[in-house]
């Protein structure tokens, strides 16, 4: 894409490390205003890091870093326009969710109280009972408020649904949708729940072991593999030079998962060879290509 | 939504099946990219591509700060643009799958005769 517009975030070589473990490992990333992008990966992949990093909670060990034009970290100006979501908010003991909902305006010059008062009424958040004593749900409910309230440029949900019933989830993702339409900005959503939100996303950065495995826009990532089925010869004689991502097999059957996809002549192809053609999920490439099945095979092999 | 294959493209034939079915008249209006978006709970841009690729082929236009409406002759070149098709995604694969049963070309021109005639 030829934007020449400034990207939100810009991050080249970025590091962190702890001690001897390097948690973010030289990464290259780059948000573009007002699009939603998916941050995905499994746990401890390094997706809350990095969230921390993009809004100068902690600091990088190496590497550049802008956020709208500058370093996030102890910039008012910069950070006035970033709204991070974690995944489990600390607030004060004493504080109930009321208290939460008068203080975030003076943080997020775009605060929409109206929206705010309508997504207390439809997540039905007790206002006056106090924080510890709500349910995970609740707890959820609240960071989800602020997140869309806020109108923030750059809002980052880490795990924002943890707790929160369908129904519920299902308010915030149209919620997020149509105010998303009518007041457009960047938004960051990190989840390891793939399936759900992987409608919503534009853009999809996919991290593991600290390092970006995929930097994509969602259309182009999904039905980028294929998954073929058959008897084992068959199967094996199809993927041959392939990059295979995956593989299963019982008997003389094969299953094997690989990047790229067909066009109507290999399908025909692979018809004729009495092969299955599957698709291939968001959700399952990515427990493809994080997953611990091809390195075992690879250990074996070696 | 199928997984498999880019949402823009399936929101583009779903408009194409209403304009094929009748749902979508000629020269009547379609639902926004938002609309669509909301409806489906997609990435509005994604919808928006599902709608641009319809105004590329000619299938809707735009009218300035009015909305998008149906062009009149689409639905006739979308059904002649999916008949060439119709061999090669449904035909053939028939042909395919008779052939594994062991259905000769005979008894499968009996079954869609018989098949066509029953309500």
């Amino acid at each position: 894409m030829t934007d020449t517009a400034t990207p939100v975030v810009r991050a080249s070589g970025l590091t962190k490390t702890y001690g001897s473990f390097t948690a973010i490992d030289g990464i290259d990333l780059s948000f573009e205003e007002n699009r939603i992008y998916g941050l995905l990966g499994r746990n401890g992949a390094g997706k809350t890091t990095i969230m921390q990093l993009l809004t100068g909670q902690i600091f990088p060990d190496g590497g550049r870093l802008e956020v709208f034009g500058r370093e996030p970290a102890e910039h008012v100006d910069v950070l006035s326009r970033i709204c991070f979501i974690a995944e489990s908010q600390k607030y004060p003991d004493s504080f109930k969710p009321k208290h939460v909902l008068e203080s975030a305006p003076l943080f997020f010059p775009h605060w929409s109280q109206g929206l705010a008062d309508e997504l207390i009424d439809e997540f039905r958040l007790p206002l006056n009972r106090p924080i510890k004593k709500l349910s995970r749900g609740q707890l959820s409910a609240v960071g989800v408020i602020v997140g869309l309230a806020s109108r923030a440029p750059l809002t980052f949900f880490d795990e924002p649904y943890l707790g929160l019933d369908a129904v519920a989830r299902t308010t915030f993702y149209d919620r997020l949708l149509t105010d998303y339409a009518e007041h457009p900005r960047t938004i960051v959503l990190s989840t390891h729940l793939i399936d759900e939100v992987s409608n919503l996303l534009e853009h999809i950065v996919l991290v593991d072991q600290g390092r970006i495995l995929i930097d994509r826009d969602a259309d182009e990532v999904r039905g980028s593999a294929t998954t073929v089925a058959g008897t084992r010869d068959a199967v094996e004689s199809f993927v041959a030079g392939r990059e295979v991502i995956g593989r299963d097999g019982i008997g003389g059957l094969a299953s094997v998962t690989f990047m790229g996809a067909l066009d109507a002549l290999q399908r025909r192809e692979a018809h004729e060879l009495g092969l299955e053609l599957a698709p291939v999920s968001l959700q399952q490439l990515i427990v493809h290509l994080t997953g611990a099945d091809l390195s075992a095979e690879k250990e074996v092999v070696s | 939504m199928d997984e498999s294959r880019p949402i823009f493209i399936q929101i583009a034939e779903q408009v194409e099946n209403d304009i094929i079915e009748g749902r979508l008249p000629e020269e009547s209006q379609i639902p926004s990219t938002n609309e669509f978006a909301a409806f489906h709970r997609i990435n509005p841009a994604t919808a928006g591509k599902g709608v641009n690729r319809l105004v590329e082929d000619g299938v809707i236009y735009k009218k300035r700060g009015i909305g998008m409406f149906v062009t009149t002759g689409a639905r006739d070149m979308l059904v002649e643009r999916r008949r060439t098709r119709f061999a090669d995604e449904f035909v053939r694969p028939l042909l395919t799958e008779a052939a594994k049963l062991g259905i000769s070309a005979t008894q499968l021109s009996d079954m869609i005769r018989t098949e066509g005639t029953s309500p």
